[in-house]
């Protein structure tokens, strides 16, 4: 019996084997057909990227539209952080990476081998959850302090200033942040230092040194989920989960003096009001504007400037169906889409990627 | 006198040398040596390799990295500053508190079992209890984020009250943090995790004490409380502390499920209803988007851990050895 048992067990594997091998097999060794095709039917291939998790829900949409245009091509996007994207880049593992942060030198990522296109933009929320209030409005110092802990109840003469006539609970504040490397803390830290300037001590970075009352949570769900649950809980968020997780936003005072509430139309008149770089980066995060929403994240794509033939039609096809098709879909998974002036330069951006 | 003329047919074959006698003797001693040595020079490896990748920071931070208290891998101004105190403070008292609460639960079981329980309980309550050593930590993790935490933050509030008044005990039961997750919970987490290690060896350890140790005691007149503390606990006191190291190991490199349920904050508080960190949630929270020095330092805090737990698992055996020569005399 035990013969039988093992040989049955020998058979099963290699089956398993054979069909997993069968699997992986198609399109893998960058056989990729590209003619010069508008369509993009004719297009097949395989292409593989990772990066930041802020725009995932839309680069997974964009995956899967995408999808229906050109069957034979399949891309993966793995949102596993700016940081391990443009590492994982830099080494060669993948065929483009997305990020919220720019390149610095110890990114691994070679100078001059890389182009940044802009896709989306999105807002960063300052979600949280008051028990009996339903607006709130906060200027930069007014954060700077909360997230310092500086400012530890939600009457704090600091918080009503900001929020006239409305009455504010005694009851304790419980910051959220994140406690994974993120380009979302990143971004929002930026914002503070930027806005902020004389408040904000903590510096700006993927991770930064939050106070000792504070509580960390992993990604921008874990955050959320924190917010939800407990009262007298703020953090940031970004748009599309803190819409998911239905949580409340509270309007931040912009460059302007306008108190401006997370929206698409807020962070469209962010990057409008931002100035573009050369390589395209560009810093919408406190831009001017009487209706900008000034925590706006950027987020770019990053593309090698050098690719092998079939391999570079393939990623420019791609990148042009982001950057045209693909704009409209941002709106269904809130994220703001680039404004005109801006996606004509990333479409010509895309002639710098050489085969 | 009478000769064997006939061969007998041996009813053992592997008996009459056929499968290599000495030859075999001598490779199942170098097997053996090898096998053992692997074991060793996997663990120096190990070793050698994190220190080798984990030596920028203890270059830049010296004995600083940790006696100091702040992590700071992105500061306003100025270079990254690295000190695991808080962390190692973190991995302290969480571990401490699942000891102190598991480990009289565990023994209580392991005892309730050797001793007390009917012959029919113990088979189905082992069963019981090697089940809960089955559930994968991620889970408890889960469970302990969406269901335990914001259950306990009540308990916790309540506790808080009761013993607001008292000098000391209001320092170690403060405030409690909104969310719950702090190192209590962690600990309690812990706790239900090494029940299982902890009862199933102590259980093991329990059932050697030779029952005529055990009638003696009865024989001269104990209860069967006098009987435990007196035969059966000096008896296994080694395998017991064997026991509570192993259960301590789990609990002090337990990474997921303690990531999710300490709070992420990096403090130093002796109120253990507040948030903090542990080593190895620290390092599986930062380490995806880690660069350069801040990836050396999170390495450094494994090489900690790891220098941590070897001096922890050397005190024990000293304890167990100084404790059994007093117990059975130094003969052993």
């Amino acid at each position: 019996m035990n013969r039988k048992m093992l040989s049955r067990l020998v058979l099963v594997g290699v089956a398993l084997a054979v069909l997993a091998g069968c699997g992986s097999n198609s399109g893998d060794n960058g056989g990729t057909s590209g003619g010069d095709n508008a369509n993009g039917s004719n297009l097949s291939g395989e292409l593989k990227a990772s990066g930041a998790s802020f725009p995932d829900a839309y680069y997974q949409e964009v995956i899967s539209a995408f999808k229906e245009k050109a069957p034979d091509v399949t891309v993966t996007y793995n949102a596993v952080g700016s940081g391990t994207g443009k590492k994982e880049f830099g080494q060669g593992l993948t065929d483009f990476a997305g990020t919220d942060s720019t390149v610095k030198p110890d990114d691994g990522v070679p100078a001059g081998s890389f182009v940044y296109v802009p896709t989306v933009a999105g807002p960063i929320t300052v979600s949280y959850n008051l028990s009996g209030v339903d607006k709130l409005q906060l200027s930069p110092d007014t954060l700077a302090d909360i997230f310092q802990a500086k400012i530890t109840k939600w009457n704090d003469p600091a918080i009503a200033k900001d929020n006239q006539g409305v009455s504010l609970p005694a009851t304790p504040i419980t910051v959220a942040h994140r406690s994974d490397g993120s380009g979302t803390t990143n971004n929002f830290t930026k914002y503070l230092t930027a806005a902020a300037p004389s408040s904000w001590k903590l510096g700006s970075g993927d991770t930064v040194a939050w106070p000792s009352g504070t509580q960390g949570a992993e990604k921008n769900t874990g955050v959320a989920q924190i917010i939800k649950q407990t009262d007298g809980a703020v953090g940031y968020v970004d748009y599309s989960d803190a819409l998911e997780t239905k949580l409340t936003l509270a309007a931040i005072k912009n460059k302007d003096g306008q108190f401006v509430a997370p929206s698409l139309e807020g962070a469209t008149a962010a990057v409008e009001g931002a100035t573009v770089k050369d390589d395209l980066t560009y810093d919408p995060l406190n831009a001017a504007g009487a209706d900008a929403y000034p925590i706006t994240a950027p987020t770019y794509l990053l593309l090698k400037t050098k690719y092998d033939a079939d391999k570079a039609n393939l990623v420019k096809e791609y990148v042009r169906y982001v950057l045209t098709d693909g704009q409209p879909i941002a709106k269904d998974v809130n994220f703001a889409s680039l404004p005109s002036g801006l996606q004509q330069k990333a479409l010509a951006q895309l002639d710098k990627v050489q085969s | 006198m009478t000769t064997r003329t006939t061969q007998e047919k041996p009813t053992r074959p592997a008996l009459t040398g056929k499968s290599g006698g000495v030859r075999g003797e001598r490779l199942f001693s170098w097997w053996t040596l090898a096998t053992g040595l692997l074991v060793l020079a996997i663990l120096a490896l190990i070793l050698i390799t994190t220190a080798k990748q984990a030596w920028p920071v203890f270059q830049d931070m010296g004995l600083r990295f940790v006696t100091s208290s702040i992590w700071d891998p992105n500061p306003a101004s100025g270079n990254p500053v690295f000190g695991s105190l808080a962390f190692i403070y973190g991995t302290v008292v969480s571990s401490l508190i699942a000891l102190l609460i598991g480990v009289p639960i565990s023994i209580g079981i392991a005892l309730f079992l050797t001793e007390l329980a009917p012959r029919r309980l113990r088979g189905s309550a082992i069963m019981v209890i090697d089940m809960l050593a089955a559930i994968p930590s991620v889970v408890f993790g889960l469970w302990g984020v969406l269901v335990l935490a914001p259950l306990l933050v009540h308990i916790y509030q309540w506790i808080h009250d009761v013993v607001a008044p008292v000098p000391g005990l209001n320092t170690i039961f403060g405030e409690p943090i909104g969310t719950g997750r702090s190192f209590m919970t962690a600990g309690l987490i812990l706790a239900i995790m090494i029940i299982p290690i902890v009862t199933s060896i102590s259980r093991e350890v329990l059932s050697t004490t030779p029952q005529a140790n055990k009638d003696a005691a009865f024989a001269l007149g104990a209860t069967q409380w006098e009987m435990i503390t007196g035969a059966v606990f000096p008896h296994s006191f080694g395998g017991l502390v064997g026991a509570v190291m192993l259960g301590l190991g789990r609990a002090m490199g337990e990474t997921i499920a303690v990531s999710l349920v300490i709070g992420g904050a990096t403090n130093i508080t002796p109120n253990v209803f507040a948030g903090g960190n542990s080593m190895a949630a620290v390092i599986v929270q930062q380490f995806g988007e880690s660069t350069g020095t801040f990836t050396a330092a999170l390495i450094g805090l494994g090489v900690v851990l790891f220098a941590m737990t070897v001096v922890i698992n050397l005190a024990a055996r000293l304890v167990v050895r100084r404790a059994e020569i007093r117990v059975q005399g130094a003969a052993t």
